[in-house]
């Protein structure tokens, strides 16, 4: 068999990344809630907000270990697999990535120490500020990522000089165009996905009626913020868009399959687009809906994939339903959330057992829609892996084919025992419940994963 | 370009190297000699003496290779193509031992993350002391990028260099035992001690000598003049703590034996940065070769040199926080 390496080396990296993605984007939520919990319980003095905050701190230490291990990987791939990329842009992107490292290995890891082992040698204002710096943390090392991968998509404030980037105003390398959007985008959906996942486990317990206090408290809380947040996240998103078609035109053409760009288009909910003919086949549209949205005009125009020639688009089919499938967990979201609201508002949520049936099972769609959402961006980039500045045929390293396809199955499988695992712990954590933790702790162990039990 | 940069990123990543080697030395050294204990319980006695401690080990490798990347991203360009399935295999060992210490406690069967935890820790040091040989014998460069096949670090060198950083990971384990724990595992870490420190003077030995015969510009670094007056401390003093070592093993001392297996791995270390430097990558990239723009690396030292400070303060801090014995048949949850 033949492979082609570029195309491996993208597998080996889009599998070792969306595996990384999965803890951060529950993990920088999560430690956001522990922190409010933490200031609640030290307002109120209320003890549940203490055991909570407990129960929450420990399937925190699970995931953010998973995430650990999988970012040691990530952190060398650039070099085995990316080395001719680490070559043009180390210069600019390699501080962000280095602080990026030193936010989340020195001061969310330390922190964490006093955060998991803590509780009765540190006094509590002490306890509770640990855990507003590992949120804090968190959110830095989601700030330096999304500024380097920003920078990838919209560079700015470098020159090249011999085919190698070279920062010349810091400021604009890290606030280049679009980081901003994509922060906002990506951090809000990281505590939507955790609201949903706090929204799942309260619903359990209430259905279940066990623990029905704190599986109210989560209920409430995580309502609360759904509401807002599902609603902003549509018009971050649509920022974002915005500003994505200001300064990547042929993403949003491949987002919306939009071919020619001298008419306006409608917004396909479904289509199959045909990337050999440059047509749709089988479409359902809402007439105008793409213009109306992009341009906030009916007969407005935005630039389609047929003005650059076919090695100058990403794959149509990836981006447009990758997007359809984003925006269709988000409008669900959405209606969840508001949906929630209102039976809280009627006073009947907690005896609405079909609605609390169903979000029970709804603990892994902000998942699927971070993971949808990155594929859209990262994919509707190419061909170029810096947009206008070096394609992704061009980024790899000189390593056969049989390396990459040999190691992308050794990290198939060993991703799959530790995730395995460590799901099987979370659950079993979530069947304990809240005061079973809170009262097997005490005994002082730094090791996250054994925390667990 | 300012030429003292580059320098005070290698000693920067070179503290951070150091660092790791020894502090998660001796954590894969306890999985390196897992096999020889008794019984699961010994194991576990074992596994308790490392475990607040071995995820901040980790992280200096981490601060290592981000920044390679930070600092030298055309080293790191070469290095990590160059050694390619070492470096992978190295960190998917690491990510089994890692879990293997906490699926461990909890499994029904301990003895299978046992082997896992011992396969993964022998597999990780012996794939670092490959890559390390590897590196000593040089990594073919073409404009810039690496020009040789997946293969090319499949030498008897690096094989022989792997096993040694092995020994030597098990002797630190072995002294770090002595000095953590009581009872027969104490017994017996301090007679594996003593064996694993001849192997290590053997390796150190076959290294030493065999580097000048193979790579003249090594020979040529240690044996010219007047470089030669400054250097021969170096055996010396590898000599006098070898025996040291032997000598406080025999008097069944418990912290100094540790402090002399650390001493050893730096006065090692020490020889291969006499030997190499100023190559990041021989024998054909310096530091200065390699490094990245100058503002980027003063934008990164900024931070970095922030931050270290607190860092170290946190491995004393947490160091002291778990000091003293382990006793057998201690709870541990």
């Amino acid at each position: 068999m033949d492979f082609d390496p570029v195309l491996l080396a993208r597998l080996q990296f889009a599998f070792t990344i969306i595996f990384h993605i999965i803890f951060p984007s529950f993990t920088i939520g999560l430690s956001a809630y522990i922190a409010t919990l933490g200031a609640l319980w030290l307002r109120s003095g209320e003890d549940r907000y203490q055991r909570l905050m407990r129960f929450w701190t420990k399937i925190f230490a699970v995931s953010f270990a998973m995430g650990v291990v999988s970012g040691i990987v990530l952190s060398y791939q650039f070099g085995t697999n990316w080395s001719r990329f680490s070559v043009v842009t180390g210069n600019v992107l390699g501080p962000l990535l280095g602080y990026e490292v030193l936010a989340a290995f020195f001061l969310e890891a330390t922190f964490l120490g006093v955060l998991l082992f803590g509780i009765n040698r540190v006094p509590p204002w002490l306890y509770v500020l640990s855990s507003v710096v590992v949120a804090t943390g968190t959110a830095i090392s989601a700030f330096w990522i999304l500024s380097a991968n920003s920078w990838m998509q919209t560079p700015a404030g470098y020159e090249m000089r011999g085919g190698v980037a070279f920062p010349t105003d810091w400021l604009a390398v890290i606030f280049n165009p679009s980081f901003p959007y994509r922060f906002a985008h990506m951090l809000n959906a990281a505590y939507l996905t955790t609201g949903f996942v706090v929204l799942a486990v309260g619903a359990r317990y209430v259905i279940g009626g066990r623990h029905i206090e704190e599986g109210r408290i989560m209920l409430r809380m995580a309502i609360g913020l759904t509401a807002i947040l599902a609603p902003l996240q549509l018009f971050l998103g649509d920022q974002h868009g915005l500003n994505t078609l200001q300064h990547q035109p042929i993403k949003i053409a491949a987002i919306e399959a939009h071919w020619d760009g001298s008419k306006p288009d409608s917004f396909h909910i479904f289509a199959w687009p045909d990337e050999k003919a440059g047509v749709n086949h089988f479409e359902i549209s809402i007439p105008r809906g793409a213009s109306l949205i992009l341009t906030h005009r009916m007969d407005g125009l935005f630039p389609g994939l047929t003005s650059v020639p076919a090695s100058e688009r990403p794959p149509v089919k990836i981006v447009f339903f990758g997007f359809r499938i984003m925006l269709a967990v988000g409008m669900f979201m959405i209606a969840a959330a508001l949906l929630g609201a209102f039976l809280w508002w009627r006073g009947t949520l907690f005896e609405t057992n079909w609605y609390l049936r169903a979000m029970a099972q709804c603990w892994w769609i902000g998942f699927v829609a971070v993971i949808a959402g990155w594929v859209v961006t990262e994919s509707g980039r190419q061909p170029w892996i810096v947009h206008g500045i070096m394609r992704t045929a061009d980024a790899t390293s000189p390593v056969p084919a049989a390396s990459i396809a040999g190691t992308l199955a050794l990290f198939v499988l060993a991703y799959g025992v530790v995730f395995w695992f460590g799901i099987y712990y979370i659950n079993r954590l979530i069947a304990q419940g809240p005061s079973q933790v809170a009262e097997a702790t005490g005994q002082f162990s730094r090791r996250p994963i054994s925390a667990a039990h | 370009m300012e030429w003292y940069l580059p320098v005070i990123w290698a000693a920067v990543i070179g503290t951070a190297v150091a660092m790791y080697v020894i502090l998660d030395g001796f954590d894969l050294g306890i999985g390196v000699l897992f096999p020889f204990a008794r019984n699961e319980a010994e194991r576990d006695q074992m596994m308790r003496s490392v475990a607040p401690l071995w995820d901040g080990n980790e992280t200096w490798l981490v601060l290592g290779g981000a920044g390679l990347f930070v600092a030298f991203p055309r080293a790191y360009a070469v290095v990590m193509p160059a050694f390619y399935l070492p470096v992978i295999v190295m960190l998917l060992a690491l990510v089994f031992r890692g879990i293997a210490f906490e699926f461990r406690t909890v499994s029904h069967s301990k003895t299978w993350w046992s082997v896992v935890f011992t396969g993964g820790s022998t597999l990780a040091g012996f794939a670092q002391g490959v890559i390390l040989g590897g590196l000593i014998e040089g990594v073919p460069v073409r404009d810039g990028a690496y020009a040789g096949g997946p293969l090319h670090w499949a030498t008897p060198f690096a094989f022989v260099c792997g096993l040694a950083l092995v020994a030597g990971y098990a002797l630190l384990g072995a002294t770090w035992l002595a000095m953590k724990t009581e009872g027969p595992v104490a017994v017996r870490s301090r007679g594996q001690a003593k064996w694993l420190l001849l192997a290590v003077l053997v390796f150190m030995a076959a290294v030493s000598v065999w580097t000048p015969l193979a790579e003249p510009r090594i020979a040529a670094r240690w044996f010219s003049l007047p470089n030669f007056y400054f250097l021969w401390p170096v055996p010396l003093l590898t000599a006098l703590i070898a025996f040291l070592l032997w000598r406080w093993l025999e008097q069944g001392r418990e912290v100094p034996p540790f402090l002399a297996a650390i001493a050893l791995f730096m006065l090692g270390y020490l020889g291969l940065v006499i030997s190499n430097f100023p190559y990041l990558v021989p024998p054909s990239l310096t530091v200065w070769d390699t490094a990245a723009a100058p503002a980027s690396q003063i934008f990164m030292l900024f931070g970095t040199l922030l931050l270290l400070p607190f860092v170290i303060g946190y491995v004393v801090f947490v160091y002291w926080l778990f000091r003293g014995k382990v006793r057998e048949g201690e709870s541990y949850h």
